[in-house]
């Protein structure tokens, strides 16, 4: 006779990283930062052919204080470089960051005087997308991507 | 009036002052030196006839490398519109080659044309070529601690500069806004 015999109710046993990682890859609040053509290429992947919402990330925040996972899609200029900065600052932890395109992910062709080559110069990034633009699968891809990075999270860490 | 006939215009108005004239595809210009810059767009505007009310642009070349064709580096573009007359017209300011950066100068045309202010700035910006006169002669596209002037020929087309400080208020850390 197992242990469950003895309860009234059905029970699972379980971690506290398990239940929380699991909530919160499927919840991922995305925060758009979009300032060049690869931003243009995530309406698609918002909207219905694409639709984030498969993966659960489609309540994008437009608020860093309300998000979780930032994606930066464009090109990032030295003069918007602060900007990006305090926004990454604001979000509350924890958080991760997807660089979409050539330009946030190297600078891209725009190997000149005015633009950040990779934002990797300033905040850590967990996943770069490939293209100019990236297909939008490839954006999903990436979703799928931190949602494994999330699944792996310890709680503990956070704290 | 046909821009042949502003550039005939202006040349036997101002003569003096033109140090060149040209036409390529229909289109005339003249070229002055800062000194006579002011009394040749002052004239442009002024004159019933030209009425040259709009200045649509300002801008830099840098000429580092045509010294053969070149008796000066630098050339401040105004482009001019006059609404009521519908012609246009473009006059070129030769900057003396030679100097260094920030010690180029033209006299600003803000006074004449409130929009040269921020068109001023940017060729500032890009080129350091300094308009004197000026009432906010600050970077405009470039962040502050930008060093150099990259559209400069000479300009290293792979330096790399520092990143950007933040800016707490961009309106009133702008004197002209505050
Ligand atoms: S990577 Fe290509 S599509 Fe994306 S922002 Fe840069 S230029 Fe535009």
């Amino acid at each position: 006779m197992g242990l469950e015999s003895r309860l009234d109710t059905p029970w699972v046993a379980t971690t506290i990283d398990s239940v929380v990682n699991w909530g919160r890859k499927y919840s991922l609040w995305p925060m758009p930062f979009g300032t060049a053509c690869c931003a243009i290429e995530f309406m698609g992947v918002v909207s219905n052919r694409y639709d984030i919402s498969r993966f659960g990330a489609e309540l994008v925040r437009f608020s860093p204080r309300q998000a979780d996972l930032l994606l930066v899609m464009g090109t990032i200029t030295q003069k918007m470089a602060p900007v990006l900065q305090q926004i990454y600052d604001q979000m509350p932890n924890p958080k991760w960051v997807i660089s979409m395109g050539a330009c946030a992910s190297s600078g891209g062709f725009y190997d000149n005087y005015s633009v950040v080559q990779g934002i990797d110069e300033l905040i850590p990034v967990d996943v770069y997308v490939a293209g100019c633009p990236p297909r939008p699968e490839n954006v999903l891809g990436a979703i799928v991507k931190i949602q494994e990075k999330v699944s792996r999270e310890k709680t503990a860490a956070w704290r | 009036m046909e821009q042949a006939e502003i550039s005939t215009r202006v040349q036997q108005q101002l003569g003096d002052h033109v140090v060149q004239a040209g036409e390529f595809q229909g289109q005339h210009w003249v070229v002055v030196e800062p000194p006579h810059l002011h009394e040749v767009l002052g004239t442009l505007k002024d004159d019933p006839d030209l009425d040259f009310n709009v200045l649509i642009d300002v801008g830099g070349v840098d000429y580092q490398g045509h010294e053969d064709d070149k008796d000066w580096r630098f050339e401040v573009v105004y482009q001019l519109l006059s609404v009521a007359h519908n012609h246009r017209f473009r006059v070129k300011c030769a900057v003396s080659s030679g100097m260094e950066a920030g010690e180029v100068a033209v006299p600003s045309v803000w006074q004449i044309w409130r929009t040269a202010n921020w068109m001023e700035r940017e060729v500032y910006d890009q080129y350091g070529i300094a308009f004197t006169g000026h009432p906010n002669l600050r970077r405009i596209l470039n962040h502050d601690d930008f060093e150099g002037h990259p559209l400069r020929k000479d300009y290293p087309i792979n330096k790399r500069q520092k990143l950007a400080r933040p800016v707490d208020n961009l309106l009133t850390d702008d004197p002209e806004w505050a």
